[in-house]
């Protein structure tokens, strides 16, 4: 259970997760933020009005789906790196990633799961490392399909090794 | 620095008395974003904020800045002694806003004196102001938001991470932070504690044992962990000393880290002259240390005539931005501390009576 262990249950997850009609679409954000916390960039950070307004700080961010086009800003707001673009399409995750040498676009890294469990190799698609992340990196990766809704963090290298 | 910035603001002189080299308190080490409001830095790293309000406060004319600095005493005369620059120096202010901070909890373990065990503090400020790692295999004891930061902290500056202890049975910080370190192969041990540390000159390893839930430990379930450094991350005390010797009232509050002032809801002691704020009023994050720091400096000028006729709606703003913040589940606990702290419900009992001279 995730307040013994730190890792989201699937069915954390399921509480979450965007419907697989939604997933197939495209692009869309997966937040994946369980505990009432005093917290709001990310309702900030959305240019589209898909993250609800926030009656309480400490409520728990809500995606509207329908409104969200998976651009990935919100990414790099969430002071708890805990929001994630999953694209069914293109079957690509994006995560945050604050640790450095950064991965560069088309190297092979290990793809992690929740757990720091590696799962699956990833290929990095896209490196996006702009001035206003202020150094939250947001990485694409390109994995399996049914790692897509595993894969929330990348091994460049050796890490905690 | 918030208190002296809003001080001025409203006209009055200030000094700020440091001990530290540098102004910024542990803003200055804290390398990750901040949560919070976004109208009050949320998203913003520490180290940030720290920059800005050392720019804001260095340009201000009406802020003298002593670092270096200790404030020795509160005299009955109302007079602030201080140690700088090698010299014993008189302060006579109107108005004294004590924000202190906290100090580190020591945990007792078999060998907890070694070289290599390190509180939480000390590991930061090796890593995140000079630069220099405190060895290659950290256990860290405590999972409260500390512990899971500076986990974090430590993975980022290469150092690995073997084992984040909590004695608890569920993680006390944000789960958005324990996430990030076990997404990161980090292992967390909740009701889990150290039993003691083992090496000859040096941490060598650590002996991990399980609790039950009684928090007694569990025979047989002793685990060695290979480490060459112990991080204790075990709470925070609020550093009070100088309230104590004003002879404010105290009372021991558990949900606010231990003895701390009783005050009004504007932060004033029962000293008149004394205002408090940030970890030295109860331990809480730095968001809400920082409104405090407004409200008091606000407050405390306005008393000796810096005021205008917005004040009443900027201390209720600022009273409201705090109570947004505590609204939650995780300012629950500090809620039930403040209305004992404001003398609302009954506080601990005042253990400085005794001390001579104390009323």
């Amino acid at each position: 259970m995730l307040e013994k262990t730190g890792i989201p249950t699937s069915e954390d997850i399921d509480n979450i997760k965007p419907d697989e009609e939604r997933l197939k679409e495209g692009p869309v954000a997966v937040i994946e933020c369980f505990k009432e916390i005093p917290c709001d960039p990310c309702f900030y950070s959305c240019p589209f009005g898909a993250i609800k307004e926030f009656e309480d700080i400490n409520d728990k961010p809500e995606l509207i789906t329908e409104k969200c086009t998976g651009c990935g800003n919100c990414i790099a707001s969430c002071p708890g790196l805990a929001i994630f673009v999953v694209d069914y399409n293109k079957k690509t995750v994006s995560l945050p990633y604050e640790f450095l040498p950064l991965p560069e676009k088309g190297e092979h890294v290990k793809g992690l799961d929740r757990g720091g469990r590696e799962v699956c190799e990833a290929e990095v698609v896209k490196v996006r490392d702009p001035k206003k992340n202020d150094k939250t990196a947001v990485i694409t990766v390109k994995v399996p399909e049914e790692y897509l809704m595993e894969v929330r963090n990348i091994e460049v290298g050796d890490f905690n090794e | 620095m918030t208190a002296a910035l809003k001080a001025a603001q409203k006209g009055a002189s200030v000094i700020i008395v440091e001990k530290y080299h540098e102004l910024g308190g542990q803003l200055i080490k804290q390398t990750h974003r901040f949560f919070g409001s976004k109208e009050e830095q949320a998203g913003i790293r520490g180290i940030a904020i720290a920059d800005e309000l050392t720019k804001k406060i260095e340009s201000n004319d009406k802020i003298k800045v002593l670092t270096e600095a200790t404030a020795q005493g509160y005299y009955e005369d109302k007079v602030i002694t201080v140690s700088y620059q090698e010299q014993f120096q008189k302060i006579k202010p109107k108005k004294v806003i004590i924000a202190t901070g906290a100090s580190e909890k020591m945990l007792a373990f078999e060998n907890n004196d070694l070289p290599g065990v390190y509180g939480a503090g000390a590991v930061q400020t090796l890593m995140n102001l000079y630069g220099i790692l405190p060895g290659e295999k950290v256990v860290m004891v405590g999972a409260g938001n500390i512990g899971l930061i500076v986990s974090y902290q430590l993975l980022q500056a290469g150092v690995k991470v073997v084992a984040v202890i909590e004695a608890a049975p569920k993680i006390g910080g944000y789960l958005v932070h324990a996430s990030k370190i076990r997404r990161a192969k980090v292992p967390i041990y909740t009701s889990h504690s150290i039993k003691r540390a083992i090496g000859e000159k040096s941490v060598e390893a650590v002996e991990m044992v399980k609790l039950d839930e009684n928090w007694n430990m569990v025979e047989g379930s002793e685990q060695i962990i290979e480490a060459d450094t112990v991080c204790l991350a075990v709470g925070l005390r609020p550093l009070t000393d100088l309230l104590i010797q004003a002879e404010c009232e105290m009372a021991y509050i558990p949900e606010l880290g231990g003895d701390v002032p009783l005050r009004d809801e504007n932060l004033k002691t029962t000293n008149e002259q004394i205002f408090v704020a940030g970890d030295a009023a109860g331990i809480e994050e730095a968001t809400a240390a920082m409104l405090e720091g407004e409200l008091a400096g606000l407050k405390a000028v306005s008393e000796i005539g810096y005021t205008d006729p917005d004040i009443f709606e900027e201390l209720n703003r600022l009273k409201e931005e705090l109570k947004k913040l505590r609204n939650g589940p995780v300012g629950k606990v500090i809620r039930k501390g403040l209305k004992k702290a404001r003398g609302k419900e009954d506080a601990g009992k005042n253990r400085y009576s005794h001390i001579r001279g104390y009323r």
